[in-house]
């Protein structure tokens, strides 16, 4: 009798541990630098950096807006150009399906215009869970909408990038949304306009040599991968192995190719301040 | 011919490089060096000739033809300092209403340490923006492999052009096929899948005219830039400019669903 009500006793914590382990790998998350805990809200709030070691986890594009924003002024457009697949490349419009149901979102970047204390701004934020954050149409046309959307309004223009490059599957349509966004970015800075370009990790390829390299200002985050080649494809070419911090967001500073490296803890307040200075009144 | 047939014939040695266009269609041709910041990249030709009675900046890509040569401008694949150059050079055709003539033949920017330490992308991109405003007529012929960033850089035109046999692809199929397969050998069905072809990309409108190759090709082109200069020339540099912004917004052509 005793024993029976010890055991279901016993079961009763088992099932209770289950859920309780469940909820907390549903909750926490494990640093993959230095495997410091923390709970996801937390890790939100702080603008996803590991108490623990710095290190930076990737933002979404909504969680990147959602940091920078005076809250809820953030208004998203554009949301749902989608490719038409110009090569009808085989197994391309599958993938594309899978990828917005898993991200909720139709192609690489989110475009939209938020408020940062106050000053309105065009802003658009690459997504590299998205086939590499790469550039084909989707993403060529809404940068030129946004850009050309800051132009008429008189906003500034803040592109957050993280691109693998061009995306492949789109063939030259995609290497033609290199001269597309860079054409309209060259009128937009004509015509006055301020253009404060992010590099975020991994900025490579295509993207890199268009719009993302054109900022009146370049601001980079710390660590991001930033190049027009590929390491793989440069270690090919040259047949050594790279030196370390090759290509990094420091070593670019260093070589006087992007205005600053910036900490993801102090990029709000730079941004906010670079917006300021070039407000127009 | 497969698309892979035309890729490899794109490739040829035999093919006319940018110092036979150069000695066939112009006169007088005088080569400027140098980006004016500290070097002087082979792997871009350019300079100021005549074409007929008219002064024109020719620029194109270099990859020459003897081992020695094929060295000196590393294959036609060039640095951050040939794209300044190029831009130079097109920045003073512009001052003195030149226009530009440019031939494309390239494997792709170099994938290199210095290239990368010295700013490939924001050479590349920097050259891209301001040919897309130049406000002088510009015309680009692709001559041989026209690919990735490498070839785009100098080929933001109000016309552009290929020759029959040449390919415009935004990376070599090889790469395509080792990035998508993991396997470069496979570079015959990318070739196919890519639509890299003058006849493909003209199907698409992402280029104005394929010329012919062969024994009439210098005769068909030199009459082919002499009627689209004459025509482009009377353009207001203005309505010019314009006019090649609206060609690359509107790229997609009837493909372009989109709305605002
Ligand atoms: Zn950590």
């Amino acid at each position: 009798m005793i024993s029976e009500v010890l055991d279901k006793r016993k079961q009763r914590m088992e099932r209770l541990k289950k859920i309780r382990s469940r909820t907390k790998v549903h909750c926490q998350i494990s640093c993959p630098e230095c495997k410091t805990e923390i709970h996801k809200a937390e890790l939100r709030r702080i603008g996803e950096i590991c108490p623990g070691c710095g290190y930076y986890y990737p933002m979404t594009p909504v969680e990147r807006i959602r940091f920078l924003e005076d809250e809820k002024t953030f208004r998203e457009m554009w949301k749902d150009l989608v490719s038409f697949d110009p090569l009808s490349f085989e197994g391309y419009g599958e993938k594309l399906k899978q990828l917005q149901e898993k991200t909720k979102h139709k192609d690489a970047v989110v475009c939209g215009i938020m408020k940062m204390e106050e000053i309105p701004v065009a802003v658009a934020v690459m997504d590299s869970r998205f086939m590499m954050g790469s550039m084909g149409t989707v993403v060529g046309e809404k940068i030129c909408l946004l850009t050309e959307y800051a132009k008429r309004k008189k906003y500034p223009l803040l592109i957050f990038s993280a691109s693998g490059g061009a995306r492949m599957q789109e063939g030259l349509f995609s290497l033609m949304q290199m001269a597309k966004t860079a054409a309209a970015i060259e009128q937009f800075q004509k015509a006055g306009g301020f253009y404060l370009s992010v590099l975020t990790h991994p900025t490579t390829g295509g993207v890199s040599a268009s719009f993302a390299a054109l900022g009146d200002i370049v601001l980079a985050e710390p660590g991001a991968l930033i190049g027009f080649a590929g390491p793989r494809v440069i270690e090919q070419t040259i047949g050594e192995t790279l030196p370390e911090g090759f290509q990094r967001a420091e070593f670019l500073e260093e070589h006087g190719m992007v205005d600053k490296v910036v900490k993801r803890e102090e990029m709000k307040s730079i941004i906010t301040t670079l917006l300021k200075i070039h407000r127009k009144e | 011919m497969t698309a892979y047939e035309k890729v490899l014939m794109a490739r040829r040695k035999e093919r006319p490089g940018i110092k036979e266009y150069i000695e066939l269609l112009f006169d007088d041709f005088i080569e400027l060096k140098g980006d004016q910041l500290g070097k002087e990249d082979g792997s871009i030709l350019g300079g100021i000739a005549y074409f007929h009675s008219i002064p024109v900046t020719v620029i194109g890509h270099r990859k020459g033809k003897t081992t020695e040569e094929n060295i000196a401008c590393n294959f036609g694949m060039s640095s951050p300092e040939g794209y300044r150059k190029a831009l130079r050079l097109m920045k003073q055709a512009e001052k003195f209403n030149r226009p530009i003539i440019t031939f494309v033949d390239t494997p792709g920017a170099y994938p290199g340490v210095e290239a990368e330490s010295n700013g490939q992308s924001i050479a590349i991109a920097t050259a891209i923006a301001k040919m897309s405003a130049l406000k002088t007529p510009i015309i680009s012929i692709i001559t041989g492999e026209g690919s990735s960033g490498g070839a785009l850089a100098i080929a933001v035109a109000d016309r552009v052009w290929m020759m029959e046999n040449s390919i415009y692809t935004i990376l070599s199929p090889e790469g395509f096929a080792s990035i998508l397969w993991k396997d470069a050998k496979m570079a015959s069905r990318a070739a196919q899948m890519m639509k890299i072809t003058a006849h493909d990309l003209k199907d698409m409108g992402l280029i104005d005219e394929i010329l012919p190759e062969g024994k009439r090709a210098m005769t068909v082109l030199e009459e082919r830039l002499d009627q689209e200069l004459t025509l482009l020339m009377k353009i207001k540099p203005r309505t010019l400019v314009q006019k090649r912004y609206e060609k690359y917004r509107y790229i997609e052509g009837d493909y372009r669903p989109y709305k605002e």
